[in-house]
């Protein structure tokens, strides 16, 4: 019921993305989505890759440093109001929302958001309840 | 407003001795502190007794040169009471600084100690055309470290008003230098510049505004065009001080108005300038490391320190009518010791904070700069796989443990910068860990 993301540190200085690109490049991995928070002197590049462990693994041989997490996609329907519904759901079960992104899956076509919530179990368990689509790994990627 | 060349000496009989007669009170105090030191402290004793040196063997000044060496290491390890040469209850003082590892290396002083430290530091405001006349400001920091209390007991000394402002709070030191009329400033030489800067930045013209006329800077080093700069935009004559914790704080040597080096107060300390490799002594007029010998201490005193300070010794006499030996800007270091903001800084003091942290790798770098006249220090660390996850919070909280920790153990504020794994250089023998920016 979980996908899995992985994230990167990146360093505030040029170039440092491209080695990221590349080496995924190289290794035939799709980037599904990403997000990148920044801060004055780093950032964190979060993605959902085709092959995760094998995005890992490029990865760290290029240097760069890396941490796998899980992460809930929901399923967003195309219509105005959806992602609020969603997220008003969320909020009732009073859980925090540490960051959110979206990407479409070029497998179903569906707009997925990507949430990230410290307690993912509690997590999992209120979006079913209240009847949420949840994509699971691999089957939308 | 500038000092008016006067040569005040504050004791002259000590002060203006002729070479032959310091000479024979050194060669008899050195006896006696020799004997101090093999009585009191095991470690002297153990040191000598391996060199089958006898305290009776140390007669003269030139007898110096068999003695043991002490190192800042030995206040480590015999931290905190192992040098003592005093019983415990004759210590009426400890101050501190920094050590190489985490922990501060202290010293303890008797009585005589502060007794002699503070006559040291009056010669020194006397030097610089102090009276008991003058208002002096202290913005050296108050605390373990020597500045503050050293300056204050100083001007004290002297009978000067004496302002106890400590360091910082740069807004209130210009406002009460202004209303109190100080005509004195203690503090680092780049805070004085700062003040220096700030004061013209408001508008204030220091020769209409302000009656400042001297200021005696030390604790960390400085230059020429320094002083240039400090004299202009402060309208001031700028004296050097120098001093370390470990042989009194400030005031061990200072300049006079006539600004043509270090007076050093001989008839406290003795000092050598070695040859830092072959550990022989060098003559006068020769650059080397500077080593001092405490001759009237009682509560800590030292055999040949060696303060890894880098300057040259000139015996002539000077104009202004001392005989003791003037030392010269320092002009570097034989460790890695750097002076930040006038804390001494050791690499290895932020390793030992780096392995303490989970999540980065114990691989740094330190950028050390002036900005605004100010000493900046950035402390670059490698972000390890177990210290990342996907949120920013947990790296913050990364980067501000590591600037507490270091602020904590160095004493000092740093900016911590966090970087990918194996981008700063691996220690192959001696890796660059510092890369000090600063135009001194």
């Amino acid at each position: 019921m979980t996908i899995k993301q992985i994230s990167v540190f990146i360093e505030n200085k040029p170039g440092v993305m491209v080695t990221v690109t590349e080496a995924l490049g190289k290794a035939g991995i799709d980037i599904r989505a990403l997000s990148l928070a920044d801060t004055q002197d780093f950032g964190i590049l979060r993605m959902i890759a085709t092959d995760t462990a094998k995005a890992k693994a490029v990865l760290n041989e290029v240097g760069c440093v890396t941490s796998v997490t899980d992460v809930i996609a929901a399923a967003v329907p195309d219509k105005p109001g959806a992602m609020t519904e969603i997220l008003n759901k969320i909020s009732e079960t009073g859980l925090n929302i540490e960051y959110i992104y979206a990407f479409v899956s070029p497998k179903n076509k569906k707009a997925y958001i990507v949430l990230r919530i410290k307690d993912i179990d509690s997590a999992l368990i209120a979006l079913k309840d209240k009847g949420i689509e949840l994509a699971e790994d691999p089957s939308i990627i | 407003m500038k000092a008016p060349k006067t040569h005040n000496i504050f004791n002259p009989e000590k002060e203006c001795m002729s070479r032959e007669a310091l000479r024979e009170l050194q060669n008899e105090r050195l006896r006696k502190t020799v004997k101090l030191e093999y009585d009191n402290v095991p470690v002297y004793r153990a040191r000598m007794d391996a060199k089958g040196i006898k305290p009776e063997d140390i007669r003269t000044v030139d007898d110096l040169r068999y003695l043991p060496f002490t190192n800042k290491t030995d206040l480590r390890d015999e931290f905190p009471f192992g040098l003592l040469a005093s019983p415990k209850s004759e210590i009426v003082r400890i101050q501190g600084s920094s050590g190489t590892t985490g922990k501060p290396i202290v010293s303890g002083y008797t009585e005589n100690d502060v007794e002699v430290w503070t006559e040291m530091v009056a010669r020194a405001l006397v030097a610089a055309g102090g009276t008991k006349d003058d208002i002096i400001q202290i913005a050296y920091g108050y605390g373990l470290f020597t500045g503050g209390l050293g300056a204050h007991q100083g001007a004290s000394k002297i009978g000067a008003m004496t302002i106890p402002m400590s360091s910082g709070n740069t807004a209130r030191q210009i406002m009460m230098m202004k209303d109190l009329g100080s005509t004195m400033l203690c503090c680092t030489p780049s805070y004085a510049t700062y003040l220096g800067e700030t004061i013209r930045e408001m508008g204030l013209d220091p020769k209409k505004d302000l009656k400042l006329k001297s200021g005696v800077f030390g604790a960390e080093p400085w230059t020429e065009a320094m002083r240039t700069r400090l004299e202009e935009l402060l309208d001031i004559d700028a004296c050097d001080i120098y001093g370390l914790t470990e042989i009194a704080g400030p005031g061990v040597a200072f300049e006079c108005l006539e600004k043509c080096g270090m007076h050093i107060n001989e008839d406290h300390v003795i000092p050598e300038i070695i040859d830092p490799v072959t550990e022989e002594p060098l003559p006068y007029g020769a650059s080397g490391e500077l080593v001092f010998t405490t001759i009237t201490k009682t509560g800590m005193p030292m055999l040949r320190y060696r303060t890894h300070d880098i300057c040259v010794l000139h015996p002539e006499k000077c104009a202004c009518g001392r005989t003791t030996v003037r030392m010269g800007r320092i002009t570097g270091r034989t460790d890695d010791m750097l002076i930040i903001r006038g804390v001494n800084v050791f690499p290895s003091q932020i390793e030992s904070v780096l392995v303490s942290v989970k999540g980065v790798a114990p691989f740094y770098m330190l950028i050390v700069d002036r900005v605004n006249s100010t000493d900046t220090l950035e402390v670059q660390v490698e972000i390890d796989e177990n210290g990342f996850s996907d949120t920013v919070a947990d790296l913050e909280n990364i980067r501000n443990e590591i600037g507490e920790k270091i602020k904590s153990v160095v004493g000092i504020s740093a900016k911590v910068t966090l970087v990918g794994a194996k981008t700063l250089p691996r220690s192959e023998g001696k890796a660059k860990r510092v890369i000090d920016n600063r135009k001194l």
